[in-house]
């Protein structure tokens, strides 16, 4: 692929996935993809659901692990590291490559211990005062929470605790950030402020983000992945596989497969 | 940009605490203390009673087969026999009391009750299954037999198998009552919906519907009841007396297995006398009889679970 | 069945509106309904009331007991604290009441580490396995033992092996066993309710499986687990039978002074009082179920009390 080499010159990579497949006892939910994926930058992946965009983005800090019967093939290097090397513990991963969920899920207590225990944990305990503002500034929601930092997290609204999500994500210092579909349970004001910080972020960390909106790939991506669901010939199991990863500007003008065209048009999925 | 190797150090690093371990080594043992209770329940009455029947006055063909319950007197007789008949009995007329009084109040609630109602009786079947069983005992010795058993049926004794049984059925009813109440949730809105869009009446879809579909959870509820009247105590030895002879008037006084272990302990029975021993073999006998009937019943309630999962 | 649907969607029933067969059906059915229901909750009402009455006389109205009316008991502090005695006027259940309490500390302080223990073991890091699955088989099947068995158990473990003798540690181990089922299941259910993106939103963040479960599911589910606890020490301070062994049903007239002492129990209390042939006995015996009963009372007041403030938490 052409594109695939004017990344890799272009730009360093943070990630580099080859023949990854992940399977769930015998149901195989995604495989064969291939992809680099560039530091500093906003990566999409979309495709329709059930495609195994969210299984692929949850093998990226090892969060398959706790499913049971999960199984990763092929490699995935994070910064020339092996992830999936025996030696490697998945919770120094979790350190460093943190994550954001589909639905907010603050812990049932304040505002401020959501920000604590990812510090505690990692034995980041020094200057927590200021940890704790700083990141809730990044995630601009300082302004709106300093004078409550002790009130339950659950009094927050929907976008607020999402935003709140993000904020313990960063506290702990991680270089690069995993969303899966973070803005489906928000308001279009909502989601517009989480698309704006995201331009923010990525100023320091490397996002990849799962959406099921084209709209958001398109406005806030650099590079995008669009996957597809396979079904096996007797038409039993379906599978997802990478269709075409290539830079947004140039997936949503001059697609290369056709599938993705019909995709982005809106003619499927 | 950071060393790979300095990188692989980093995230190859695990953390142990000595804490965690403690704690992990704590949390696994106090499950496996299940087994363990389980375990010394079988082995101390397994060895008691083995010494029970190694007692020249005791014969394992007696124990099964003498109609005299008597190990205090002086020609001591142990026939179980005498024990376990009125076990049953007793368990007998506690299902028929609790049965349909269970069974009926589940199709209430589960099929008729308004969520309201269903708010007041849920607890109210919470608070009668809290209830201690010496209460229920006071309660068939003071209340239903002079004001039920001897208005109705007179010439009963003060002690009377009757009475006792009935305050076992209503000390079962939230059992059998909440359990099939489950067992009909469990049961698809589908098929109730599917039944009554068919224009079939709320008692057609209850009986010819909802209580088939709910059947084997039913039947678990059931076992279960009957295997709670087997192993109760306090009720049947306040309420029950204490017959030792083989009879079946549920007029008068019966003996069952729970109230002679309550009755022979309560005797001057030192460490390793053959009344001693007796307990233990009794002991086993109930834990025998319930724990079968709790197997069939776990087994019948999970066989179940499986078909709408 | 479906002979009754045809008839019960026949037309002329639709046009007429003559579902006389089927009504009488209907309502007699559903009156049959109410009667079990009714029953249930007459019976429990009837049971109060009898004991309501017998006992407040108890502890209310004056005696007269030849001339010495001045030293009977007539209201409810007396009743607790006082000695019991040959004398139904003058029977108090202090020492019983001492006894329960003691045996409510004991179960208390090791039914929670070791039931929570093992629910969070078996709900958070039990491998799903055959070992796994032979531990909750025996849980179902331990719920299920009589009590009197539990009895027979800590006759032989607690008083004999180990030398505990008949004394209040023996009965509180005893009803421990007895409970811990209940409460583990309980806690289990509690650690179930915690959802799964608390567990997963930890994990992200760096928490090993421990910190996750102990920072942040635990904490979540204390609530529950408490109320379990007390619903769990709610049946043992009912039970009568297992603790007949530990020698509770001799005439135990002095408070539990340490561990090892002899004891006697409310219930066990009340079940002796119950055998006496006078009347009068059954007033006493009946304000001593007012007193179980209304302990019970609380505790499940305090079980739904914290229930419901957690189920808003959530």
């Amino acid at each position: 692929m052409e594109t695939k080499e004017t990344v890799q010159v272009n730009s360093e990579s943070v990630f580099n996935v080859t023949d990854l497949s992940v399977s769930y006892g015998d149901f195989v939910a995604i495989k064969n993809v291939n992809m680099d994926i560039t530091k500093n930058k906003i990566t999409a992946f979309i495709g329709p659901s059930g495609c195994g965009k969210s299984t692929l983005i949850r093998s990226f800090n090892r969060m398959n692990d706790l499913i049971l019967g999960a199984k990763v093939n092929g490699t995935i290097t994070y910064q020339g590291v092996d992830l999936y090397d025996k030696m490697v513990d998945p919770v120094q991963v979790r350190r460093r490559i943190g994550m954001v969920f589909q639905k907010p899920n603050p812990f049932p207590k304040t505002i401020k211990e959501n920000i604590t225990f990812g510090l505690k944990v990692n034995n980041m305990t020094d200057n927590m005062d200021d940890r704790v503002e700083k990141a809730l500034t990044q995630a601009a929601l300082w302004d709106e929470v300093k004078d409550d930092l002790d009130k339950n997290a659950l009094e927050l609204s929907g976008g607020q605790q999402q935003r709140l999500c993000i904020a313990r994500t960063i506290a702990v210092e991680p270089d690069t950030i995993l969303m899966d579909e973070p803005c489906s349970a928000l308001d279009p004001v909502a989601t517009k402020k989480i698309e704006d910080l995201m331009q923010e972020l990525v100023k320091e960390f490397s996002i990849l983000i799962v959406t099921h909106n084209m709209q958001q790939a398109s406005r806030s991506s650099d590079y995008c992945a669009f996957f597809t669901t396979k079904t096996s010939d007797d038409g039993k199991r379906r599978t997802g596989e990478l269709v075409e990863f290539n830079e947004t500007s140039v997936m949503f003008t001059t697609p290369d497969k056709e599938l993705t065209e019909q995709y982005i048009s809106g003619r499927f999925g | 940009m950071e060393n790979v190797n300095d990188l692989r150090d980093q995230l190859t690093k695990t953390i142990t605490r000595p804490i965690e371990k403690i704690v992990k080594f704590f949390i696994t043992a106090s499950a496996f203390a299940a087994i363990l209770i389980s375990i010394s329940i079988i082995f101390t009455l397994l060895t008691e009673a083995i010494n029970f029947f190694q007692d020249p006055a005791v014969t394992f063909k007696g124990y099964f087969t003498a109609t005299r319950w008597t190990p205090t007197f002086q020609n001591p007789e142990y026939g179980v026999i005498v024990l376990i008949s009125s076990t049953l009995y007793i368990a007998v007329i506690a299902c028929l009391i609790s049965f349909p009084l269970g069974l009926f109040s589940a199709i209430y609630l589960s099929e008729f009750a308004t969520k309201r109602t269903r708010k007041v009786i849920k607890p109210v079947l919470e608070v009668l299954a809290g209830v201690p069983t010496v209460v229920f005992g006071y309660f068939a010795l003071n209340w239903i037999t002079p004001n039920i058993i001897q208005r109705f049926i007179p010439g009963t004794g003060v002690f009377n198998a009757l009475s006792a049984g009935i305050a076992v059925g209503i000390m079962i009813i939230p059992t059998v009552a909440s359990i099939s109440d489950d067992a009909l949730n469990a049961v698809p809105n589908s098929l109730r919906n599917g039944s009554l869009a068919l224009g079939a009446t709320r008692r057609i879809t209850s009986l010819k519907i909802m209580f088939p579909a709910a059947l084997s959870g039913i039947i678990a509820s059931f076992i279960l009841g009957f295997s709670r009247a087997i192993g109760e105590t306090m009720i049947v030895t306040i309420a029950g007396g204490q017959y030792p002879e083989l009879n079946l008037d549920p007029r008068s006084a019966m003996y069952t297995i729970t109230s002679s272990i309550v009755n022979v302990s309560l005797g001057d029975t030192p460490h390793g006398t053959t009344a001693y021993n007796a307990l233990f073999a009794l002991g086993i006998t109930l834990f025998i009889m319930t724990f079968i009937l709790n197997i069939g019943s776990d087994y019948i309630a999970r066989k179940y679970r499986k078909e709408y999962e | 069945m479906p002979e009754s649907i045809e008839k019960n969607m026949s037309n002329e029933t639709l046009i007429t509106g003559k579902k006389a067969e089927n009504a009488i059906k209907e309502s007699l059915f559903l009156f049959t309904l109410y009667i079990c229901v009714t029953i249930a909750i007459l019976t429990l009402m009837t049971l109060i009331y009898d004991v309501l009455s017998t006992g407040t006389t108890r502890l209310t109205s004056d005696y007269e007991v030849g001339l010495i009316t001045k030293i009977q008991i007539d209201n409810p502090i007396d009743f607790l604290t006082t000695l019991d005695s040959r004398y139904p006027d003058r029977a108090g259940i202090g020492p019983a009441f001492a006894g329960t309490v003691w045996l409510m500390i004991i179960v208390v302080s090791v039914t929670f580490p070791f039931g929570t223990g093992a629910a969070i073991y078996l709900q958070e890091f039990a491998p799903k396995n055959k070992i796994t699955r032979f531990i909750e088989l025996n849980l179902t099947n331990l719920a299920g033992v009589p009590s009197v068995i539990y009895g027979l158990l800590g006759l032989a473990v607690f008083v004999r092996l180990a030398g505990f003798g008949r004394s209040v540690l023996s009965g509180g181990l005893t009803l421990t066993l007895l409970i811990l089922p209940v409460v583990i299941v309980a806690s289990r259910e509690a650690l179930k309710a915690v959802p799964d993106t608390i567990r997963q939103g930890a994990l992200a963040l760096g928490a090993t499986k421990f910190q996750a479960v102990f920072r942040q599911v635990v904490p979540s589910a204390i609530p529950g687990m408490v109320t379990g606890m007390v619903l769990g020490l709610s049946r043992a301070i009912g039970e009568t039978a297992p603790l007949i062994f530990m020698g509770a049903l001799t005439y135990v007239n002095y408070f539990p002074d340490t561990p090892l002492s002899g004891f006697t129990a409310i219930p066990i209390q009340v079940y002796n009082w119950i055998g006496y042939p006078q009347a009068e006995w059954k007033e006493t015996a009946s304000a001593g179920i007012i007193l179980l009963l209304g302990l019970l009372l609380i505790m499940n007041s305090l079980a739904i009390f914290i229930r419901n403030r957690y189920e808003k938490d959530l």
